[in-house]
Formats: structure tokens, sequence, C-alpha cells
């Protein structure tokens, strides 16, 4: 019996080993494509790339950002993202991360504290405040899970207690027809309504929108920094819906 | 496992439309199995997705870039899908769903509409009547959507393609047309509302003391009253033709999903195109587990 398994092993160590030599192979050309990708990035941000010298941002009226949770923590980093997106001319940023890092991150802040490091806060909002940068003025909104499938399940709670609580009669015994346009108020009702962004830009290993709230996802352009020169593509990915 | 006598090459002859006629013999057919076979079984020491959705973009731009009918694309389009069903199938995936139409598609011109939905009723007709891709995959096959926004031909035609798979236990093909997934979402909200409303109205009539107080709605309820309840969210979502939107396809569903955006247009994609989307899922899959970890234990 263990002679006739032997084979099978043997066949399994030679497919992992090619797997693993696949893997390796596409590791290396990806480290060989991100070191150029880099090298572009710089050349650009120095302006000695002609054609990217001059880009139209009024195009980009909204901006989201999808950061992992746990890079989420590095609020030095996140501060950092803010000013470079501040100070390509970008006017308003959505933050998001699933639980909720961001937002209890910059919290205290929201209502109109000072923070330490020349920028000024100003309550716009429950999730949203302006935020006064490296001499620019952008608007911050941080969000989470909970504003995801949890918002709209909310959202869902709110809408069908117009037709269950209170008047019972409201709906009739007839087939309930809410529309989308009604859910967007309902999502706007609980505070779960914002502006649809033209781009969402996903910081993590893998290109995930990890839950970003479905009604504001629809027609967004989704890129993940590495994949492609996007701090220059933002004008030209924009395009119109569908 | 398909049979080793099977080659699906739809790229190859333009004028190959019927499934049937995907499936040659010959020696080249044969070494071409053996070596995909072998190309499988490599890829499968690693994690493979169990679900794959596709939004199949890119058919008008073939037509136009080969200077072909416009109708010729998508007709190209629907034989890269049965070769690409059927490679999945062989890669031991349980679930492919694809989008075919969405309801913002009736905006476009009328004759093009027209067209597709022409299209879609022939070849959903075709697969009626000539069952042998459905029986080699044991294919169960859903159309999710507002079907009653279809013409009646294209949506008895589904309806009755819908029930004659119900039993098959093999490969589950989704096809979503026309959707949209805010419009699933609020098809799911109304069906809950509805259940709500049946309960209490209910209990009303038993005369049982009711202060009208009832549990809020919650996710779970939702997602057992999506088009896709009883599958599993998406692995990989995967738009060809390059375009990074995701044109309000699955966005419930797709939390956790590797989204891909390959330059080919959909009736280039092809076997090889589908390794290296395998790949680069299983180079990310250790973070997407770990996220999806996390985010259950917080619930």
């Amino acid at each position: 019996m263990q002679q006739m398994s032997r084979p099978s092993v043997i066949i399994k160590l030679i497919l992992g080993l090619l797997w693993f030599i696949v893997h390796l192979a596409i590791s290396l050309f990806s480290l060989w494509f991100d070191l150029i990708y880099s090298i572009e990035c710089y050349l650009i941000s120095f302006g000695l790339i002609p054609k990217y010298r001059k880009f139209q941002l009024d195009r980009l009226k909204h901006l989201a950002v999808v950061v992992d949770s746990r890079e989420a923590k590095n609020v030095a980093k996140i501060n950092q993202l803010l000013c470079w997106l501040s100070n390509v001319g970008v006017k308003y940023v959505c933050l998001y991360d699933i639980d909720g890092v961001l937002k209890k991150t910059f919290a205290p802040a929201m209502n109109g504290s000072r923070y330490g490091n020349s920028g000024k806060y100003l309550d716009v909002g429950a999730n949203t405040k302006a935020l006064t940068c490296c001499h620019k003025e952008m608007t911050i909104e941080c969000i989470s899970g909970s504003d995801g499938k949890d918002g709209i399940a909310k959202a869902a709670s709110l809408l069908c207690s117009t037709c269950v609580n209170g008047n019972r009669n409201t709906c009739g015994n007839g087939e309930i027809v809410f529309t989308e346009a009604d859910m967007s108020g309902a999502l706007k009702a609980i505070g779960c309504g914002g502006p649809e962004p033209d781009l969402l830009l996903v910081y993590g290993p893998a290109r995930c929108h990890l839950g970003f709230p479905a009604w504001r996802l629809r027609y967004t352009e989704i890129m993940q920094p590495g994949e492609a020169t996007y701090a220059v593509q933002f004008s030209s990915s924009i395009a119109p819906n569908q | 496992m398909l049979g080793s006598h099977i080659s699906y090459s739809p790229s190859v002859n333009p004028k190959t439309e019927n499934p049937d006629e995907l499936i040659a013999t010959g020696v080249l057919a044969s070494l071409q199995n053996f070596i995909r076979k072998c190309i499988v079984a490599v890829l499968s020491y690693g994690p493979m997705p169990k679900h794959i959705a596709f939004i199949m973009d890119g058919n008008h731009r073939y037509a136009k870039f080969r200077s072909i009918q416009e109708g010729s694309g998508h007709r190209m389009g629907f034989s890269a899908l049965i070769a690409s069903l059927l490679y999945c199938y062989e890669m031991g995936m349980k679930y492919i769903t694809v989008y075919a139409f969405s309801i913002d598609n009736f905006k476009r011109d009328p004759t093009e509409v027209k067209s597709l939905m022409e299209l879609m009723e022939e070849k959903i007709n075709e697969l009626l009547e000539n069952r042998n891709v459905i029986n080699k995959v044991n294919c169960k096959i859903n159309f999710w959507g507002k079907l009653d926004m279809l013409s009646e031909p294209v949506r008895v035609a589904a309806e009755k393609l819908m029930a004659s798979t119900a039993e098959n236990k093999g490969l589950v093909f989704s096809v979503c047309m026309p959707y949209n997934s805010t419009s699933e979402i609020v098809n799911a909200v109304n069906k809950v509302c509805a259940e709500r409303r049946d309960i209490l109205q209910r209990e009303d009539v038993d005369s049982v003391a009711n202060n009208g107080v009832h549990s809020d709605i919650s996710v779970a309820d939702l997602d057992h009253h999506m088009y896709s309840a009883g599958c599993p969210d998406p692995d990989i979502v995967i738009r060809t033709s390059g375009e990074t939107r995701l044109s309000n396809f699955l966005l419930w569903q797709t939390m956790f999903s590797h989204l891909q955006n390959p330059d080919p247009l959909w009736p280039e994609f092809s076997f090889k195109h589908l390794v290296w989307a395998i790949l680069q899922y299983q180079r990310v899959h250790p973070y997407i587990e770990q996220s999806r970890n996390l985010a259950k234990k917080q619930l």
C-alpha cells in the first residue's frame, strides 16, 4: 500500500515545486515592474515627463480611498496621504476602512477642535470635516464598514417601519414597491448618504473594495496604486457613467 | 473532468457559434487537452476560487476593431462565454456568474437592444434544444434580475431554461439580466418588508397583544432575499477590456472579492487569461482570507 501511494506523493511534490516556481517567477517580475513604476512616479512628480506636467483635476469632484484597517492605524501615513491629496488639488476625499479605525482617529477633531500640525478642522457634518492643510482647503469624510451593508440594513428598517409599524394600512395588502430613490432617501436620512466618488483608490495588497457602501460605488473607477500610473490617470480614467 | 478529446477554441473560427461545434477531436486537440490538464494540475496545488463573476465587456469594441457586423461581436462573446464556462468547470469551479445585460443598457440605441434581446432568445432556445453543454457540466442555470423587464419571448425562454435545469447538481451558472445591484438590494428590501407585514398581519388576526415592536432588518435578512441567496460570494470579479468600474454589479456580494480588469476584450478572453487571473488571485488569497476572518470575528 505504501509503495502505491509513493508515486502520488512524488507527483504532488513535483506539482508543488512547479507551483512555487511559477509564483516565484511572477513575484520577481512584479518586483521589477513595481521598480519601473516607482521610477516613473518619481520622474512624473519631479515634472520630468512633459506630457504629465499639467493635468486637469476638474473632473475629479470626489475621491475615495480604501485603506486596510491595520494600515489605517498609522496616523502619520494617513496625514501624509491627505497632505499629498490636498497638494494635488483634490477638494473632497472620503476615507474608508472596514473597522472604523479612521473614524476613531479623526473623530476627536470632528467637533471643531484644533489639530496639532497646523491644520484646522471645521465641523461640517457628522463624518465630515474641512481641512485646511498645506494652504489648500479639502473636505474629508470618514466612513467604515458600518456605513456599508449595515447602513443599507438600517435604511431598509427605516423604510419597513413606514409600512409595518404605526399605520399598518399605509402599504395596504398589495405588493410593497420601494424604489432605489426611496432607498437613497432613507440612506440620507440615517446619515449614510454622501456623494458618489469618481475615483476610488485601494491601498492594500489586494484590489478589493472591502465593503465600501454599495450606493456610492455604482460607477466609480476603482484603482489600486501600483497597478497604474494613477497620479496622472485621474483625469483620463474618469469617464461618464457606464 | 470532461473527456480527453475535447477542445474549445472559439477564437480560431469566427463562424463557430453552435456550442456543439466547439467540441472537436484530433491529435492537436488531445495535445492541447493534455497541456491544459497539466496546467490545471499545477494551479490546483494552490487555493482555487469556487465562484468567478465576469463582466463581459468589449463585444461592441471587438466588432468595431475588426470591422465586422456589430451583432457578431456579441455572438463571439457568447462563444467565449461557453468556452470559459467549460474551462472553469475543468478547474473545479462550482459557481460562475456573468453580467449579461444591465438595466441601464435599456437606454442604449433601441436597434442594439433589440438585436441583443434576439440573440439572447436565440441562445437560450439553443441551450434548451441542444443540451450537450448543459449535460456535460450538469449545469443549473439561474437568471438573476428583473425578468419582467424582458420581452415576453425572452422571459418565457429564460424561465423554461431555469425550470429545466433546476434539479441539476453540477456547475451553477447565473446570468444577470437585466440586472442592477441596487435594484437587487431594493428587491430584497421589498421582500423582507412584505414578509414582516404579513407576519404582523397574522399576529393581528390572532389577536395577540402586539405593541408593534419587532426586530430591525439585519444584513442576514437581506442576504437571504438576494438573487444570490445560496451562492457563496464571488472570489474573483473579472471585467474585461481594462475598465475599472463595477457598473452596479454584485456590489453587495463583492466585499472580499478580488477585482481584476484584464485588458483583452471579452471575445478574446481565453484559457491563458483565466490561468493568469487565478494566479493573481492565489497571490492575494492569504490577505483576503485574513481580512475575511477578521471581519467575521468582529460580528
